[in-house]
């Protein structure tokens, strides 16, 4: 097993070193350049250009750029934004707490819903709610969500005044927050309303960012479901006079979770990208919309440090996934 | 009974409604890169540090005059070469946690402000990136010496007259900072402290920056405003909070949804909607900026001044303004625009005459039009809200004249890149007046040095002995009468040469809560939230 884990975190290094590589190449090959955006419409003659270029190191061959950034990560320099000039690593642990939280909610939110009306969709497999249900996945996974989220902003916050229109928590509380998580926060802080606020807040994000992986584990449940519901032991059981509670719950469910469980794995990954849209729409400081706006300002080491950062996280969870795996199944250890 | 007296008191107390804290929200477009105005340009940021921080010299509320601000005084001497500056005197630096300051605001605070800008040696200098954009472009090649005279006199030499230099010092980024605090952050081994954690001498100081998501600001109740009894300088709410929302239509569901009780920058298409709300107010400010359609006189086609006018007389201004501008623009032909002083009233837009726009074809030697690239800028600004409608309405228009032109875009940043490289046939670009001197925009867009290298933002490299000499005299003089005539001779020199076709400027809105009272939108710079009150 430790061969195993070694193994598995030694393979982490060449990748680590191709997303540097990756990441480098993809912000330095975008036209334009920091400075230049800086200046914007007011431009700026070609001598201060280039000196403004040298200030920042930028005049450099892209090797040695590259190099330097290298040096840089070896010492645990994570490096400082050009535009804010603060460490991106402090950057990186201001925003990341926010798209946990989000991300955390929404996937909650997603399995909650998604897995039982997948589930009542297969057993009452034709009828008008097996239908319904699949129909309002299928439009779910299909919204743009940008759309979407100002669709439901102008409702429930513009018209019903249900909900906050965005932000994280009411602009009347004013508390510290050690942990970054406003839920926990607002409770520990004391302050009346404000764990209320930010459920509040929290509430239409979720929705939108849960949207969609929503309608896929409903989609991808109801399939496992019938696969599960046709199988003979199903029939069986049902035969032997069980109640009809029991068969599906206790016997079809559980077998029908493995595929559901992969999916709800991948769709992690795929609430990264819904958070960048998400985030900006709602006016979430995490880390989705800190990278887009690096980008738009061509800030070179928040991108290039930002997503080595959110590489590297990917791959540990994978990691753990893979240990997991090898845990419950010896197979794959020795594969 | 003394123990009932208490019980009683503080069931009193208990009953009393509490005092409602006033918290004015604004919601502001983007956030705060960084808490030192010398490091940056952005007009977000100097919305933010404009409340903490003042210059020498700023702009009046809402108006385009300069008037007093730390400097109580100013003379020029008769060569228009020296500055002298009397400070005012009692001026009170805020405080924070790791800085109480223990003297008033002197002259060796304007001195250290600007050395850190101009001397490589100031421990200062390098510090987060040393980048000082308004200083390096606007004064920094300019300034001789800066020396301070007394405690609170301080005499600035320039090398050559600039009749702009005062509109100059009052732009945002030359607010004045503590030497003080910047000697007790370096003592303390955390310099960047200094551009982080803002101390300065405005109606409002520093309390939070949540990154991304909101700056909170409270009162600073020595500020120097209110001892000298000026209502606008005087914070009279108990806190500003600023929440930062980059979408202009959430900015607006955040504003009729009172989260924020004044919304930036909100879409000029949804006036209307505010208009319409029984809780806001759309305060309209007239932005003084100018949008062009520049031509690249080193084309082929385009450098005949009868083509450029052909192209000119062929564009129907007025339903484009009408259309672009959402009924919030003026048609002009003057580059300065009606809200600044020097804006050549006479000087009207090319008349729409398609007709005689293919006269000048043909006499030209383009009888039947020839083809050409128009690059529409890709971003929203006041001087163009909608750059791709506008290129489709001049497309449509020069079609008529037989001139096909072809519509170009590109990512913001590569725009401004290949246009200021001089790569476009007839592009858009524009500006907005940082301070009330009609120079910025003439000298940026459209003026050459004295070795006929074009300014930066000159991009179609239309250099024209004439318009240069008018600028040139206009800058080396004070007489603001005769500055304005040499201004307004330049704009007919601009307009006669036809090297860009003003496409006019449009107001801005501010959606306001209709218990704001006080805010008066900037016209320069950034807008004040002292002297505002919340219902």
């Amino acid at each position: 097993m430790l061969n195993f884990i070694v193994r598995k975190i030694a393979m982490l290094i060449p990748t680590l070193f191709g997303i540097t590589i990756v990441s480098f190449g993809f912000i330095h090959l975008l036209p334009g350049d920091p400075v230049t955006l800086m200046a914007g419409d007011k431009g700026m003659t070609v001598q201060e250009h280039a000196a403004a270029m040298a200030r920042l190191g930028l005049d450099r061959p892209l090797w040695q750029q590259y190099l330097g950034y290298l040096g840089q990560l070896a010492h645990g320099n994570l490096g400082t934004s050009l535009v804010t000039h603060r460490p991106v690593l402090n950057d990186f642990l201001t925003f990341f707490p926010a798209t946990l939280e989000l991300s955390i909610c929404a996937m909650v939110l997603a399995v909650v819903i998604g897995m039982p009306l997948g589930v009542l969709a297969a057993v009452k497999r034709g009828t008008w709610f097996d239908q319904l249900s699949m129909s309002t996945a299928l439009v779910g996974y299909s919204m743009p969500i940008f759309w979407w989220g100002l669709l439901l902003i102008v409702l429930f916050a513009g018209v019903l005044h249900w909900a906050p229109v965005s932000g994280r928590i009411s602009l009347m509380y004013y508390f510290p927050q050690p942990t970054g998580f406003m839920l926990i926060d607002s409770l520990l802080s004391g302050e009346p309303g404000a764990f209320r606020s930010a459920v509040a807040h929290l509430a239409l994000p979720s929705i939108v960012l849960a949207t969609v992986p929503m309608a896929v584990i409903a989609r991808q449940s109801r399939s496992a479901m019938l696969e599960v519901l046709g199988q003979d032991y199903v029939r069986t059981a049902r035969a032997k006079g069980l109640a009809p509670g029991l068969v599906v719950g206790r016997h079809a469910l559980r077998n029908a979770l493995i595929p559901v469980v992969t999916v709800v794995g991948l769709q992690v990954g795929a609430l990264m990208t819904g958070a960048i849209l998400t985030e900006t729409i709602f006016s979430w400081p995490g880390i989705g919309k800190w990278i887009v706006d690096a980008i738009s300002s061509r800030d070179y080491p928040v991108v290039q440090s930002g997503l080595l950062v959110i590489a590297t996280m990917v791959m540990l969870v994978n990691l753990v996934v893979d240990i997991l795996y090898a845990v419950i199944n010896p197979r794959i250890r020795h594969a | 009974m003394r123990n009932f007296r208490y019980v009683l008191a503080a069931l009193l107390v208990a009953a009393a409604p509490a005092a409602q804290a006033k918290v004015l929200t604004v919601c502001l477009e983007g956030a705060p890169e960084i808490f030192n105005p010398e490091l940056t340009n952005s007009g977000t940021t100097m919305t933010v540090l404009g409340q903490i921080y003042d210059g020498l010299v700023s702009v009046s509320r809402g108006g385009s005059t300069l008037e007093p601000a730390l400097a109580e005084s100013w003379s020029v001497s008769k060569d228009g070469l020296t500055y002298t500056f009397k400070l005012r005197h009692d001026v009170a630096w805020q405080s924070n946690a790791a800085f109480k300051p223990t003297r008033p605001f002197d002259a060796d605070d304007v001195i250290f402000t600007f050395d850190r800008m101009t001397d490589p040696k100031n421990p200062y200098h390098d510090v987060s990136g040393g980048n000082y954009p308004t200083f390096n472009a606007k004064l920094k090649g300019n300034i001789a010496k800066i020396t301070k005279v007394d405690d609170y006199t301080v005499a600035f030499t320039l090398k050559k007259p600039d009749a702009a230099f005062l509109g100059t010092m009052s732009h945002g980024s030359l607010g004045m900072t503590s030497k003080e605090y910047a000697d007790a952050m370096a003592k303390a081994g955390t310099p960047e402290k200094f551009d982080q954690d803002p101390i300065g001498t405005g109606p409002f100081r520093f309390q939070a920056y949540q990154t991304d998501s909101m700056v909170r600001l409270i009162p600073f109740k020595g500020t120097w405003g209110a001892k000298i009894g000026d209502k606008n300088r005087t914070p009279e709410v108990d806190a500003v909070v600023m929440a930062i929302s980059g979408d202009a239509s959430v900015r607006l569901q955040r504003a009729l949804a009172g989260e924020c009780l004044i919304s930036l920058y909100p879409n000029l298409s949804d006036k209307a909607q505010i208009d319409k709300a029984p809780n806001l107010e759309a305060v309209r400010t007239k932005v003084p900026s100018t949008g062009f359609l520049h031509f690249n006189v080193k084309k082929k086609e385009l450098e005949n001044v009868k083509v450029r006018r052909a192209l000119a007389e062929a564009i129907d201004m007025k339903s484009l303004v009408k259309v672009v501008y959402n009924g919030m623009g003026h048609v002009t032909g003057a580059v300065v625009p009606p809200s600044l002083w020097g804006f050549a009233k006479d000087i009207g837009p090319y008349k729409y005459d398609p007709e005689d726009a293919k006269k000048l074809l043909a006499e030209a030697g383009y009888p039947k039009g020839f083809s050409t690239d128009l690059w529409a800028i890709p971003v929203s600004r006041p001087y163009m809200p909608n750059g791709k409608r506008a290129a489709e309405m001049i497309q449509a228009d020069w079609a008529k004249i037989g001139v096909k032109a072809n519509i170009k875009t590109y990512e913001w940043a590569e725009y401004i890149k290949r246009a200021q490289h001089h790569e476009a046939d007839v592009a858009m670009f524009g500006g907005i007046y940082d301070f009330p001197d009609p120079s910025q925009i003439l000298n940026n867009y459209l003026s050459c040095s004295a070795d006929g290298t074009p300014a930066p933002s000159n991009i179609g490299s239309w250099c024209d002995p004439k318009f240069n000499k008018l600028l040139r005299e206009a800058g080396a003089i004070t007489d603001k009468a005769k500055r304005t005539d040499l201004y307004h001779q330049a704009q007919e020199e601009v307009h006669a040469q036809v090297p860009v076709v003003v496409l006019g400027g449009a107001d801005t809105i501010t959606a306001v809560n209709k218990s704001v009272h006080g805010f008066v939108p900037a016209v320069f710079g950034s807008s004040r939230f002292s002297g505002v009150t919340v219902q």
